[in-house]
């Protein structure tokens, strides 16, 4: 690497290797690898189990995974029921993020809605959303969560859903924040100016011009989600028997911590290098798309 | 600087009724309670009649809504189910052991987390600052489950040096303590080094630097009281959420306290208990944020000349 060193400011001479190593950096690059691992085994887990996952069989009851003294037969060994292990983590792998992508989805839906209808209507409505906002962030939301579903019953659809409030403040704000300074800027008015409706102005105008930031709000909210949803699994409050998620593999791997640790320690290891995969790239997303937010 | 106070006390009224409302609503829409108390098939509508205007379900729902409100501010929070005795003593019986692990919690949650967020900042970009924000990354993606039952992995079945579960005798805090300690710590590094970093680019520090004050004394009269602000409304929030933070690791370690009773008494429906934990939790979280603000008005002077007043 040469470097020019002119009045003040450094140029530097890169060849193509630093320079692609530099905007992907390889901790980023083994995160999109990850993450992309984890997308395609959700997809495919029903071709790829080799078993049904909720086939119990009891003669192979707590069989340890293959290099631990296990057979082919059950690579991952067997839980308390002889349910293969492999089979019940490829569909928990599919149920978790396909839970988490849901709800990021819903409560950046939300969100938008919300963060929108402030910049618009400004005023009270404008104070209401934020007094909302002000709310969600003064409740720590897994008590919330943990009462709402207490009191209305576990439905999936229900937990889904209730997922998706998770995280819809942070998009309100950033939302309203970056539509209040766009609608002040020329094509907004130009738009509004030829008699574009509100919802036109506000989704095919400023959205697309706002969506780098809304997406980088996304992708950080996703490991909470995936949290979120595998600690109330795990308490046995959200995905319930005989369906299954990586919090619940946990929850019910934790009985067996003494006799049969690979129940847990497999999802443990899914969740905690998906949510750190999905940290990274959000970070790495925020300052390449994103120089304003840090 | 008394209206100021007035805003925030009114703040926090607003926040208490509407944690209080939502209670009421979710205690509401979740049925009617005289249809869960009695089998509407084999009970006389007379009887059932009866309960209702004895429970003034009979009533209009705003009538209700006073109602409850009256009753949540006597203290009257319902009967535990399970137990047959008023939710709140089941509740407060619950909440010395919650408190004794999640106050030396706090306390490791601090020191660490103070430390290790001062020296990143202090050494920024050198091995020790990535060693730190490393670790701390990880901290922040490791959810409290899967890092107290590592923990519980290692120390109590690999090693055997320490019980995974129960809460007899002082080993039993070890495990829960550190589980909650550093995770928090985790927090704490991240916001504590970049509120420093922050406030180290600012031009008074450059000023007294400048000006031939030591460097120590500098980080310690300039740098740490302003980058305090921000690391105080962590630590408000972590205080707030106590007893939130407590439910995964109770759970995990088996801790007879508040968390690991909101968890049996969801799987029960025992609802009044369920309630209970909501507001103490909700009122917890008021409590905190008022004093983290309150405190600002004592350490930041800019605050008192900004809100009116001479004080």
């Amino acid at each position: 690497m040469t470097s020019l060193e002119t009045s003040g400011s450094r140029i530097e001479l890169k060849d193509r290797r630093t320079a692609f190593l530099e905007a992907f950096p390889p901790s980023v690059l083994v995160s999109l690898g990850w993450i992309g691992a984890m997308l395609v085994l959700a997809l495919a887990a029903p071709f790829l189990a080799p078993h049904d996952y909720l086939r119990a069989d009891v003669l192979v009851r707590l069989q340890p995974p293959l290099l631990f003294g296990g057979t082919w037969e059950h690579p991952l060994g067997t839980d308390e029921l002889g349910r293969d292990l492999l089979s019940r983590l490829l569909v928990s792998i599919r149920i978790s993020i396909v839970i988490a992508l849901v709800a990021t989805l819903i409560s950046t839906s939300i969100g938008l809605l919300l963060g929108f209808a402030a910049a618009y209507f400004r005023g009270w409505t404008e104070e209401a959303i934020l007094v909302l906002v002000d709310a969600q962030l003064a409740m720590p939301f897994m008590i919330i969560a943990i009462a709402v579903l207490a009191f209305f019953g576990d439905s999936l659809a229900l937990f889904v859903f209730l997922l998706g409030f998770n995280g819809w403040e942070a998009v309100t704000r950033i939302a309203r924040g970056l539509a209040i300074s766009a609608t002040e800027q020329g094509y907004a008015q130009a738009a509004r100016d030829i008699g574009a409706s509100p919802w036109r102005i506000y989704f095919r105008h400023i959205l697309p011009n706002i969506a780098a930031t809304i997406i980088v709000a996304m992708t950080l909210n996703v490991p909470g989600v995936i949290m979120l949803e595998s600690s109330l699994s795990f308490l046995g409050i959200g995905i319930q028997p005989p369906e299954t998620s990586l919090g619940s593999m946990v929850g019910y791997g934790r009985r067996y911590l003494q006799s049969a640790p690979w129940i847990l320690l497999m999802p443990s290891c899914i969740i905690v290098l998906t949510t750190l995969s999905i940290s990274l790239v959000g970070d790495w997303l925020r300052d390449r798309l994103d120089p304003t937010m840090s | 600087m008394i209206l100021w106070l007035l805003g925030r006390l009114g703040r926090a009224a607003v926040t208490v009724t509407l944690i209080v409302t939502f209670a009421f609503v979710v205690l509401r829409l979740s049925g009617d309670p005289a249809e869960r108390f009695f089998d509407p098939g084999d009970t006389p509508p007379d009887v059932i009649e009866a309960f209702r205007k004895a429970w003034g379900l009979d009533q209009p729902i705003w009538v209700q809504y006073l109602r409850y409100v009256e009753n949540v501010a006597r203290g009257d929070l319902g009967n535990s189910i399970r137990e047959n005795r008023p939710a709140i003593d089941t509740v407060m019986e619950r909440l010395p052991m919650t408190l004794a692990i999640m106050v030396p919690a706090l306390f490791v949650k601090l020191l660490l987390g103070l430390t290790a967020g001062v020296v990143a900042a202090l050494y920024r970009n050198t091995f020790a600052d990535r060693l730190i924000m490393g670790v701390s990354v990880f901290g922040f993606t490791v959810p409290s489950f899967v890092l107290g039952l590592l923990l519980a992995l290692l120390f109590a079945v690999q090693f055997r040096l320490l019980p995974s579960g129960g809460s007899s005798t002082l080993a039993h805090y070890v495990l829960p303590v550190l589980t909650l300690g550093l995770s928090g710590a985790a927090v704490i590094a991240r916001y504590t080094r970049s509120a420093m970093i922050e406030v180290m680019g600012q031009p008074y520090v450059r000023t007294a630097s400048a000006k031939g004050v030591l460097w120590h004394r500098v980080v310690s009269e300039h740098v740490f009281p302003n980058a305090a602000i921000p690391i105080i409304t962590v630590i408000g929030f972590m205080i707030g959420s106590l007893v939130a933070g407590a439910v995964v690791v109770e759970t995990v370690f088996s801790w007879p306290g508040v968390g690991s009773l909101l968890v049996n008494s969801v799987n029960a429906r025992d609802l009044a208990v369920v309630q209970v934990i909501l507001l103490l939790v909700g009122f917890s979280m008021v409590a905190a944020n008022l004093a983290v603000d309150l405190l600002y008005g004592f350490i930041d002077p800019r605050l008192h000349r900004a809100r009116g007043g001479e004080d």
